[in-house]
């Protein structure tokens, strides 16, 4: 697109908005291809045309009917992420606040083990736990799927936190011990509640990652009853044997998706910095 | 200044914290301490499965009857004949289709999501109207689930879909071929694109611009201010980026898994291919594939940091060099 600076600003602009209807159009025409597959008729599945005629609820109904119960299956979710997004932000305010205000010998250390625990292969954690947790009958338990998600929200929770805390002025929590405050009640009282925003935006993050996760899930987990919303959509069947289940599959995916869309698009401004600052800066 | 627990006898109160805060070692405690929850966690979800790994490639489930008719249970001593077993016969041929997936996966993702990617980048740094809507619709694909995102693109694709529709084609994409390996690829790059144009978007705007005015009165063209000026200048975020990406591809398991399916030689990758051997329960080969995989993606990450100069720490390491500066100017003073 810089080809284009050179060229008369008119022509210039034109580009760039058709570029920018180029990159709408191409993260939103999927996701809109979903959105109207849910509200087709369950029998209009084959239907091509760009709106639902006539427009259906029978797929949603059917995604929380007896048969499916995607009600549990959105409960498991929920636990799961939540439980996993508070412990991390609980264990890693610290680290990230270490990292990012104190000076100690073998820092970059630290960050390059921080880091480089996000960047391994889950499954690799996954064989042994998997045997460890049927030795000890963890197999269709929270804690199966809670424990080794930590793996991977814990560094992004310490990595996007410890981003934040270097942003606040460090002159604040210097002012604060000036006046007498030691370091843990300058924390306190001074750093924690500015770094709430932060701390918010860090838990969406971590929050829509555990969300997100599907491995785990998967594998510590066969009871229908404990299934995560992820694995159980993967998992539908038609209810009968000619029954292809693409709308229930496409509502219940609308049904997973939206809440996590809407709250990205009010905090669109913090998750960006967050999301871009940890990996760049 | 070397002094790591016992801070030099200063004045008490305000000014000895003042001076301690020019150490570097002062938090050498306090620092222990605040990461001791961490790392305890990441060493009971991270360090202890990564060993138990290990240990469990070179084991083996032996179970039958012996000699006597009893029955055999539990894990016997192979040695290293998981890993040789991976190289073997019909295995071998399972384990290089899916090495060379993963591979191919991660290459092809990784090209068109960096050409995507940087594209999207310029566009939004240069754009003067839609800011707004543009940064709100880059993140829907990355707030989609991966599994949600693959259904969506298994619905698009099917048979009778709106893909078939608009590319006037009848291909079952699918199914097993190399369709299948492009659906997953364009289901890949259509979630991670935008997620490197963002990176790299940030790393644009922190390019001062009278760097540009600079290169323009010159007389250096758009074309030339780009390959010599824009590319280098944003290569550290970009670099941190691939290397985040990559690691990321080399471990796909969800989109193929769920749009393609289990079992499926056209899309096996490694994490595909280990996860089906823990769920039958063959921990030993699944073991041994898991560290295959491991290593596989420990020698990709080197490769970055240490030939590439991907800097990973990126903030965290200036602050150590500050560190440094600090530490030099409280010792010439």
């Amino acid at each position: 697109m810089t080809t284009v600076q050179m060229k008369a600003p008119g022509s210039r602009r034109w580009l760039l908005n058709i570029g920018i209807a180029i990159i709408v159009i191409y993260c939103l025409v999927p996701f809109y291809w979903m959105l109207v597959s849910a509200f087709r008729r369950p029998n209009d599945a084959g239907d091509n045309s760009p709106l639902p005629s006539p427009w259906s609820l029978d797929n949603f109904s059917s995604v929380f009917g007896p048969s499916i119960g995607f009600w549990r299956s959105l409960g498991n979710s929920v636990l799961v992420a939540g439980t996993t997004t508070i412990l991390t932000l609980v264990i890693g305010t610290f680290a990230a606040y270490t990292l990012a205000r104190l000076d100690f010998r073998g820092k970059n250390l630290v960050a390059g083990i921080i880091i480089g625990t996000s960047m391994f292969p889950g499954v690799a954690l996954i064989v042994p736990l998997f045997k460890l947790f049927i030795d000890i009958q963890w197999i269709n338990t929270y804690q199966a799927m809670i424990l080794p998600s930590l793996s991977f929200a814990l560094p992004l929770a310490v990595w996007t936190l410890a981003t934040f805390f270097r942003q606040m002025p460090k002159e604040l929590e210097e002012a604060a011990m000036v006046d007498g405050l030691t370091r843990g009640q300058a924390f306190r009282q001074v750093i924690l509640p500015l770094a709430a925003p932060g701390m918010f935006t860090t838990a969406i993050i971590t929050f829509i990652a555990a969300w997100n996760e599907y491995i785990i899930a998967l594998t510590m987990v066969n009871e229908k009853d404990m299934k995560t919303a992820t694995v159980a959509i993967s998992q539908f069947t038609g209810i009968s044997g000619y029954d292809s289940p693409v709308g229930t599959k496409m509502a219940a995916g609308v049904i997973v998706t939206v809440p996590l869309v809407i709250a990205v698009l009010i905090f669109q401004r913090r998750i960006i910095a967050g999301l871009t600052a940890g990996g760049v800066k | 200044m070397t002094v790591t627990t016992a801070p030099p006898p200063t004045a008490s109160g305000a000014p000895k914290r003042s001076t301690a805060k020019s150490d570097p070692q002062k938090h050498g405690r306090l620092a222990l301490m605040l990461l001791t929850p961490t790392f305890l966690v990441l060493a009971i979800v991270v360090v202890y499965p990564l060993i138990a790994a290990l240990r469990e490639s070179l084991y083996q489930k032996k179970s039958g009857l012996d000699e006597n008719g009893f029955v055999i249970k539990g894990d016997t001593f192979v040695g290293v004949e998981n890993y040789t077993n991976i190289f073997k016969g019909e295995t071998a041929t399972r384990f290089w289709n899916a090495f060379w997936n993963t591979t191919f996966f991660t290459v092809t993702t990784l090209a068109l999501e960096i050409l995507i990617g940087v594209s999207m980048a310029l566009v939004m740094h240069h754009a003067l109207r839609g800011k707004g809507l543009v940064r709100a619709s880059i993140l829907v694909p990355w707030a989609i689930p991966t599994v949600v995102s693959a259904l969506m693109w298994q619905t698009i694709f099917q048979a009778d879909g709106v893909a078939n529709e608009v590319l006037h084609s009848q291909i079952l994409w699918t199914t097993e071929g190399f369709h299948a390996k492009i659906a997953v690829i364009i289901a890949d790059v259509w979630k991670t694109a935008p997620f490197v144009g963002l990176l790299v978007l940030a790393g644009l705007q922190v390019i001062p611009g009278d760097v540009y005015e600079a290169a323009r009165v010159d007389g250096a063209n758009a074309w030339k201010q780009f390959w010599r000026i824009t590319l280098p200048l944003v290569k550290p975020a970009l670099l941190v980026a691939i290397l985040f990406r990559g690691l990321d591809a080399l471990r796909m398991f969800d989109l193929p898994y769920v749009m393609i399916g289990q079992r499926k030689s056209s899309v096996e990758t490694l994490s595909m291919l280990a996860q089906e051997q823990t769920t039958s329960q063959r921990f030993g080969p699944a073991a041994a594939y898991a560290v295959v995989l491991f290593i596989y993606v420990a020698i990709v990450a080197y490769a970055f940091v240490k030939l590439l100069g991907a800097d990973v720490l990126g903030e965290a390491r200036t602050r150590a060099k500050e560190t440094k500066q600090r530490k030099l100017k409280a010792a010439t003073a």
